[in-house]
């Protein structure tokens, strides 16, 4: 097992024909994800060949669904248009839609999210301003590289991308169940809370890993959320401890507003209910390799 | 980015909603002259992004052009909570009955939009919600439904204005949620909401934050922004996401996260190293290449606070031996401008092919470090030398 994504998902890419689209297409292929076609109105019916795989472009995702049978979307889909082609998905109800597109206004994130909840969240929204998903050894959905562990009793979940990376790779001798980025914008659609239940249920996810940053309550609402529904071991992480107050640390998301969002809240938040809290990315792995051996 | 007083109150304007007369002066004569524009009393304010302009003396009452200048030429001499006062709004008097405060925000933690309000204005919000939360009405508001009238009268009667007053306030809600949409506003916020003695609403003082992601949609090449220290500015010029800070230790890394991380790791071997700091934050993302690296590296020798530069990247989409050939490939270009050590720390895809590059390259500013920590503190010792 694994979550949200196992070697029965097929995927789409909406903005496959992109340059992004097609370079992550191609990794995605070569890490072996089952991507069955593209989405991209203007070249709909075209064929791509993808280094020896030919992919069907549709003009819609509800189209590319009854064609192929996806259940899940990955999305490249520029800022601009990034909207209409979450909206798109939603309408499509396909299982699972995975928005990588960096730089969305949030106007248009609060616009898609209230879609969802209107439409009673019949999609799950991973991102947007994210790495992706991937479950090692069963399929990836995003960019993460496909061969930095392999599959494993560990899951993460993680506000970055690259800190996701390099967690999986200090933890690459236990390996990983699943690993989500969740996403450095204010407002994401999977979020911390929703990995671990999700983690907690999944009977080969042993322990878990959080990673966080500054920014946003997203991790004390974890924290709350471990102390009555977290059963397995929780190890976390939070970046951004000598961040300025008032000052973006690159993602949209990541900034300590007056007394909201700082690394410490965060982490005393984590401790309280009895989370360790690694000082540094070796650090929180080897807290977990200790939680692991112990097992 | 968070707007000026002045372009909050030009914006306000522009949808209608009611303001009062205010001019730009960057000058003691250019405030007098606006004063005599405008006529009778006029308050005098500091355009800084701060609170707690008046109890720094950031706003005086004129009521003639001469005590205006005299005004301005006082404030355009402060210097508020660090920030130099560069300019002056002369704006026209109010004769106040009643003060109300007023926002429109983005609700992260429950993903939506939210609208405060409250018929006891006057104060700091963190004050009101702490000291009189009853009085402070929070109503969420659907994000793709809006606000209408109706909606708005509900928000007012919520923030305990009587029935006369909230139908005077409530298009005025409307109108400001449509400088909220419009403008792609992450905040606006009015504080003081006014009703004059003669019993009209205006909005005396307006704080509006607008979303970077959305410049995209927006003309905005003649506004005024803040002015960027200039190593920001040059980094801009190259793309590059970078914040400067104080210490002495200057990053490189790919992804936000890992360089917010990097941060933290060398603020740690400071303290082991005389108590350096990192001095900025620089994120030259995925695709690090040759120019990107060099870029990168020209920002961070600008700053004459640096003593070593740490570069911390983990190999993923990018592998590190293109990551190694940006390194020797920047240094290279620099030639003897490059004088600062480089502490560089490589891990992830193809990261021996890497090592081995810059072993060859054998530069001899450049040490390699197998991990993070350990690379944070040589690089952390290598400032405090």
């Amino acid at each position: 097992m694994s979550i949200f994504l196992d070697k029965n998902s097929k995927i789409i890419v909406q903005g496959m024909t992109g340059s992004e689209g097609m370079k992550h297409t191609k990794r995605m292929l070569a890490g072996g994800s089952n991507i069955v076609g593209g989405v991209n109105p203007r070249k709909a019916g075209e064929t791509v060949d993808v280094d020896g795989t030919s992919l069907p472009v549709f003009g819609s995702v509800a189209e590319a669904m009854s064609a192929t049978g996806a259940n899940v979307s990955v999305i490249f889909v520029p800022p601009a248009f990034a909207k209409s082609a979450v909206m798109e998905a939603l309408d499509a109800e396909i299982e699972l839609a995975v928005v990588i597109t960096e730089g969305i206004p949030v106007h248009d994130s609060a616009s898609f999210w209230e879609y969802s909840v209107q439409k009673g969240n019949k999609t799950r929204i991973i991102g947007p301003n994210c790495p992706g998903i991937i479950s090692p050894g069963k399929s990836n959905a995003g960019i993460t590289p496909w061969n930095i562990s392999g599959a494993g009793p560990i899951g993460l979940v993680s506000k970055s991308g690259t800190l996701t990376y390099q967690m999986m790779f200090e933890l690459r001798e236990i390996g990983i169940s699943t690993a989500i980025g969740i996403g450095g914008d204010p407002i994401i659609g999977t979020t911390h809370i929703d990995a671990l239940a999700a983690f907690e249920a999944d009977p080969e996810t042993k322990a878990i890993v959080l990673i966080g940053e500054i920014g946003g309550d997203s991790e004390e609402k974890a924290a709350n959320y471990i102390k009555d529904h977290v059963t397995k071991p929780v190890v976390a992480y939070v970046a951004g401890f000598t961040a300025p107050e008032g000052k973006t640390m690159g993602h949209a998301g990541a900034i300590v507003s007056g007394s909201a969002g700082t690394a410490q809240a965060k982490k005393e938040a984590f401790e309280a209910v009895g989370v360790k809290v690694g000082k540094t990315p070796s650090e929180t792995a080897a807290l977990m390799r200790g939680v692991i051996a112990s097992l | 980015m968070d707007l000026f007083e002045y372009q909050a109150r030009d914006l306000f304007e522009s949808y209608g909603v009611p303001v009062l007369q205010g001019i730009i002066a960057d000058t003691p004569e250019e405030a007098a002259a606006a004063a005599a524009k405008i006529g009778g009393t006029v308050v005098v304010k500091a355009q800084v992004k701060a609170g707690g302009r008046g109890k720094a003396g950031g706003v005086k009452l004129a009521h003639t052009p001469e005590e205006a200048a005299t005004a301005a030429e006082a404030i355009l001499q402060l210097t508020i909570k660090g920030l130099k006062v560069k300019r002056v709004m002369v704006a026209q008097g109010a004769a106040i009955d009643k003060e109300y405060y007023f926002s429109v925000l983005l609700d992260r933690s429950n993903r939506t939009f939210l609208y405060l309000c409250s018929v006891e204005g006057g104060m700091e919000i963190e004050q009101l919600a702490e000291e009189r939360p009853d009085a402070l009405a929070k109503i969420a508001v659907d994000a793709l439904r809006g606000i209408d009238l109706a909606k708005a009268t509900e928000i007012a009667l919520a923030g305990g204005f009587d029935a006369e007053i909230a139908a005077k306030v409530a298009p005025v809600f409307v109108k400001l949620y449509e400088v909220f949409v419009k403008e792609d506003a992450t905040l606006v916020e009015v504080n003081p909401l006014i009703l004059s003695k003669s019993g009209e609403i205006i909005a005396l003082d307006g704080k509006v934050s607008l979303d970077d992601n959305a410049e995209f949609r927006h003309e905005r090449a003649e506004m005024e922004r803040d002015e960027l220290d200039p190593l920001e500015a040059k980094a801009k010029e190259s793309d590059l996401n970078y914040v400067k800070l104080d210490g002495e230790v200057g990053i490189i890394g790919n992804g936000a996260g890992l360089v917010m991380s990097t941060l933290d790791v060398v603020a740690y071997a400071g303290e082991r190293h005389g108590g350096v700091k990192p001095a900025n934050f620089l994120d030259i993302g995925g695709g690090a290449s040759a120019e990107v690296m060099a870029a990168g590296l020209d920002v961070i020798l600008g700053d004459p606070q640096v003593k070593s530069v740490f570069v911390n990247v983990f190999g993923g989409i990018t592998a590190c031996d293109a990551v190694a050939n940006g390194i020797v490939g920047a240094l290279a270009k620099l030639g003897s401008a490059a004088t600062k050590p480089l502490v560089v720390r490589l891990d992830g895809n193809n990261v021996l092919e890497g090592r081995k590059i810059l072993a060859d390259a054998n530069h001899p500013l450049v040490t390699v470090v197998d991990t993070m920590d350990e690379a944070a503190d040589k690089a952390a010792e290598l400032a405090n030398k």
